[in-house]
């Protein structure tokens, strides 16, 4: 357990090493890893929450839909990443690229679901209130979808956290995977901290997102509605 | 040296441990060789795709031990499915490599700590899968069994698990798949698996047919077993043949 003493001594110590100089800071770490994974997420958001809508509000697609997210879940992160490093060596582009490939699945699924799911009877009575296609999305699919709607963005966040770390194993530096990819700089206390900073990244990331999305959720459909999981439905994904 | 590093140049990234049969494909580590492939399937590729077969199957049949067990649980008792969901959950979200190094320090860099960690994350998926399968079951059905005299665990065994298996395929399929996925990244703290053949390939310019490969085996494992488990539940549940969508 001596190991995880120190450990944490890494950490107070925001990742400074003896004997070592010009080693980036634990915070400053955190901090790239957040950057990176946010700029990935905003892309995917907005390629993959209209693309799911649609889908749902037409209520078409539903293979696609459905079987895009098990497909991301079998893509391993760090073979994607390799092979982008392979061909087009591995830069920031490269990663965002990954992420994205990564994350836009689960948003597509989880926002598709949502909307489609909607009660047909509650589309039916704004149809009947003389509501438009438009209103009928805006007013009464979507408020009534968010909260599926931003468990799949959730899903993605943690996602692409665990996924820019891994970047670091394929040669990609400036983020918490750093230290684990690097023991021979940081010592074993050095990979198990930065393995502790990662770990509780992720739980504050997801914790953040699930109280924003209740506070999103309209309250009438304030009851518990978790993600579903199974018949090929989104579970929360990593890799 | 100056004649040295212009040798360098022109050969482009080295490419060790091939010895002198290298191709000329794979010296200039062009997209795909592949006499590569052939020459180095058997002493390569091929065990690591068997350890990555073990990895998971080892992984996925704990995990569904563990969660039948945690869902028949709170099945019967229902306040126990928000603290499991809870630790699933967290387990569920500490990234993977995070957590194969967390788990070297009490366990050592082995295949327990792998297996540790890849069946925590079977947890989650299927729990929820195989307790949402046995609470579908209508409830017109347990009565009818019951009024055939059925004892509990009789109308478990012979109506509730039968019924519940399309939900707890489905949520073996997703743990397979995932596990899979997530088996790459095992290397790091114990060298088994495609992710050892990853790994290589990356320190050598990176290698992009070793690279293609195993990732390729990797994502090809994943379909073929999503595949076959589609298959076995064809198999084990006929009924569900007749209404199919």
């Amino acid at each position: 357990m001596h190991q995880f003493v120190e450990a944490f001594e890494f950490i107070g110590r925001n990742g400074a090493i003896d004997g070592q100089s010009g080693l980036p800071s634990l915070s400053h770490l955190a901090l790239e890893t957040l950057k990176v994974g946010a700029i990935g997420v905003a892309i995917s958001i907005v390629i993959a929450v209209p693309v799911g809508v649609w889908l749902g509000h037409v209520h078409r697609g539903s293979f696609v839909a459905i079987n895009l997210g098990n497909i991301g879940r079998a893509l391993p992160s760090l073979a994607v990443l390799a092979i982008g490093d392979a061909f087009l060596g591995l830069g920031l582009t490269v990663v965002e690229v990954a992420l994205v490939i990564l994350a836009v699945p689960p948003i597509i699924t989880n926002a598709y679901l949502g909307v489609d799911g909607v009660d047909r009877d509650l589309v039916d009575a704004a149809r009947g209130m003389g509501m438009s296609e438009g209103e009928i999305l805006r007013r009464v699919e979507l408020p009534l979808a968010v909260p599926l709607i931003f468990a799949g963005i959730r899903t993605a966040a943690v996602f692409v956290i665990s996924t820019t770390t891994i970047a670091s194993l394929a040669g990609f530096s400036g983020t918490l995977g750093d230290p684990i990819a690097n023991e021979t700089s940081y010592h074993f206390s050095g990979v198990l901290g930065a393995a502790i900073c990662v770990a509780a990244l992720a739980l504050v990331v997801e914790g953040v997102l699930t109280l924003v999305q209740r506070g999103l959720t309209p309250r009438g459909v304030r009851v518990e509605r978790d993600v579903e999981i199974g018949m090929g439905a989104p579970a929360p994904g990593l890799t | 040296m100056s004649g040295y590093a212009a040798t360098l140049a022109a050969t482009g990234p080295v490419i060790p441990n091939f010895g002198a049969h290298s191709s000329k494909c794979v010296v200039e580590n062009r997209f795909f060789c592949g006499d590569w492939v052939s020459r180095n399937w058997d002493s390569v590729l091929w065990p690591a795709l068997r350890q990555h077969v073990m990895l998971t199957a080892i992984a996925v049949g704990i995990g569904f031990v563990i969660s039948v067990a945690l869902a028949l649980a709170a099945h019967r008792y229902g306040w126990l499915e928000r603290p499991t969901l809870l630790v699933t959950t967290i387990l569920y979200t500490i990234p993977s490599l995070a957590l194969f190094e967390l788990l070297v320090a009490p366990v050592g860099a082995n295949i327990y700590a792998a297996e540790i960690a890849l069946v925590s994350y079977t947890l989650l998926i299927l729990f929820r899968n195989i307790l949402t399968g046995l609470r579908e079951v209508p409830e017109e059905v347990l009565d009818a069994a019951e009024g055939m005299g059925m004892t509990r665990g009789q109308a478990l065994l012979k109506v509730e698990l039968p019924l519940a298996l399309p939900a707890i395929v489905a949520g073996l399929r997703i743990a397979v798949v995932t596990i899979i996925a997530l088996a790459t990244i095992v290397y790091t703290i114990y060298d088994k698996g495609l992710g050892v053949p990853i790994h290589t390939a990356l320190g050598e310019g990176p290698f992009k047919t070793e690279l293609l490969v195993a990732g390729g085996l990797t994502v090809a494992l994943a379909l073929v077993a999503d595949g076959l488990l589609v298959l076995l539940q064809r198999v084990l549940t006929p009924w569900t043949r007749a209404r199919a969508t």
